[in-house]
């Protein structure tokens, strides 16, 4: 792992591994989508609604795993001081965040046509509206600090005291409501979602994982820009 | 008098001798609380209905109000520094300021209690478990808002993104709590969720002064 705490060799990587990554959203993207827009049944409750799951839960999928890193990378850069652990939790925030709230008004989408409401006080409507809530507030840690190093460390606790919370908050708003329907991907007995329903959604999903990793490589990069750039400036300032 | 003692009764002579920090929360509360019958009309019936929830949501916020007291005005005066340089592990300090603050502003609160149930009509039969859920529940949030406080100190307006941080961690105490009373109300056995209740309690009472000591390290330095 240190051997990729160098920003220089992280920038020689990535640029070998960007180019691919780009490649494969573009392809899988343009697969999922056409899988799941033209080439797939419609439900026989849901109708042609069934499509917005394709994003869907993807999406959610995307927002809750992306969480998770955040959490992990952000205890490396807590335990051992890892340079750029710091860059990738606060560069893939942002892309998390906007993976959630697409989740939530997809969810809305459908839920307007199929459950007759828009939002209801459900239990993994609130719990995915919590996790959004998450990351606004370790966004806000990281623009409310001056200084980037006590910004990481501070953005680093909120992140990780969010994560041991996200399993009592899933477990507490279980317990108090539900209407959203159980798990049909992973039931361990395999799969209850039809063949061709479920090759777009694995798409999507791997679609939507291969544009994270694209994205969010572009964005730690610009962080170890402006880092050089901060201390050139400020280098510069003392002279 | 151990160190710890020692600070726990400084902070709780402090609370109450300046400016009467404790019976301020408790008239934030009373006015919260007094603001639900005005918004949502006086009839008995939907009050006695939302009277749980009205009651813990009013003591949620009155003790988020309440959070840059733990370790505001210490930071400003320095004294903070002085309590990170004494014997006490930072830790333990957090924990003795957690303890004192929940002993002025978690503690007014559950006493102040029956007398709002009273006037909202909550019946008689969850009151008992609102106090004892009150009494659980009120640690922790104690507890969780002194990492929001201790990682907003050195901030100049911390105030709403303290907000934005504690509240999100606040809801599994609401929800239990509420729960508790709704299930009293019911005639069920509310013993489950005091008792998830109390194990919030404990783990927060284990974590928090971690995660809140790191947090002040960090703005100490």
């Amino acid at each position: 792992m240190h051997r990729f705490a160098n920003p220089a060799r992280f920038l020689r990587i990535t640029d070998a591994v960007l180019p691919w990554s780009a490649a494969l959203t573009i392809v899988l993207l343009a697969l999922g989508l056409y899988y799941g827009l033209w080439a797939s049944p419609v439900d026989y409750q849901q109708g042609a609604t069934v499509r917005i799951m394709y994003i869907h839960v993807p999406a959610a999928w995307m927002g809750m795993m992306i969480y998770s890193l955040m959490a992990i990378a952000s205890a490396v850069a807590l335990i051992w001081r890892h340079p750029l652990a710091d860059l990738i939790a606060k560069a893939a925030a942002p892309i998390g965040a906007s993976f959630t709230f697409i989740c939530l008004v997809s969810g809305s989408l459908w839920g307007a046509p199929t459950w007759g409401t828009w939002w209801v006080w459900d239990a993994r409507l609130t719990s995915v509206l919590i996790l959004f809530f998450l990351y606004l507030g370790y966004i806000a840690i990281w623009q409310a600090f001056d200084d980037p190093t006590r910004a990481a460390r501070a953005a680093a606790i909120v992140a990780l005291v969010g994560f041991v919370n996200i399993p009592i908050i899933k477990f507490s708003v279980d317990w108090w409501n539900t209407l959203h329907q159980g798990e049909s991907l992973f039931t361990g007995h395999g799969s209850e979602i039809d063949p061709t329903m479920l090759r777009p959604l694995i798409l999507m999903a791997l679609a939507f994982t291969a544009y994270f990793i694209t994205v969010l490589i572009y964005r730690v990069r610009a962080e170890i820009i402006a880092r050089k750039l901060r201390v050139l400036r400020l280098s510069a300032i003392e002279g | 008098m151990s160190a710890f003692s020692a600070l726990i009764a400084r902070d709780v002579r402090l609370a109450f001798r300046q400016g009467s920090a404790a019976t301020l929360s408790v008239m934030f509360f009373f006015l919260a609380v007094m603001l639900f019958p005005l918004g949502v009309g006086p009839e008995a019936a939907i009050l006695a209905r939302i009277a749980s929830g009205v009651l813990w949501v009013a003591a949620l916020l009155s003790v988020l109000l309440s959070l840059d007291r733990l370790f505001q005005a210490d930071y400003e005066d320095g004294s903070l520094e002085l309590l990170a340089l004494s014997g006490l592990p930072l830790e333990l300090t957090v924990l003795a300021k957690c303890l004192a603050h929940w002993l002025t502003a978690g503690l007014p609160l559950i006493i102040a209690a029956p007398v709002l149930a009273l006037l909202l009509d909550l019946p008689a039969k969850g009151l008992a478990a609102l106090l004892l859920a009150m009494a659980l529940g009120t640690p922790s949030l104690s507890l969780i808002g002194a990492i929001g406080a201790a990682l907003t100190v050195s901030l100049r307006r911390g105030g709403v993104l303290l907000s934005l941080l504690v509240l999100p961690l606040y809801i599994p105490v609401l929800i239990f709590g509420v729960a508790a009373v709704e299930a009293a109300i019911a005639g069920l056995p509310s013993i489950s969720h005091l008792l998830i209740l109390a194990a919030i309690a404990l783990a927060a009472l284990v974590l928090c002064p971690l995660a809140a000591a790191a947090a002040l390290r960090l703005s100490l330095e």
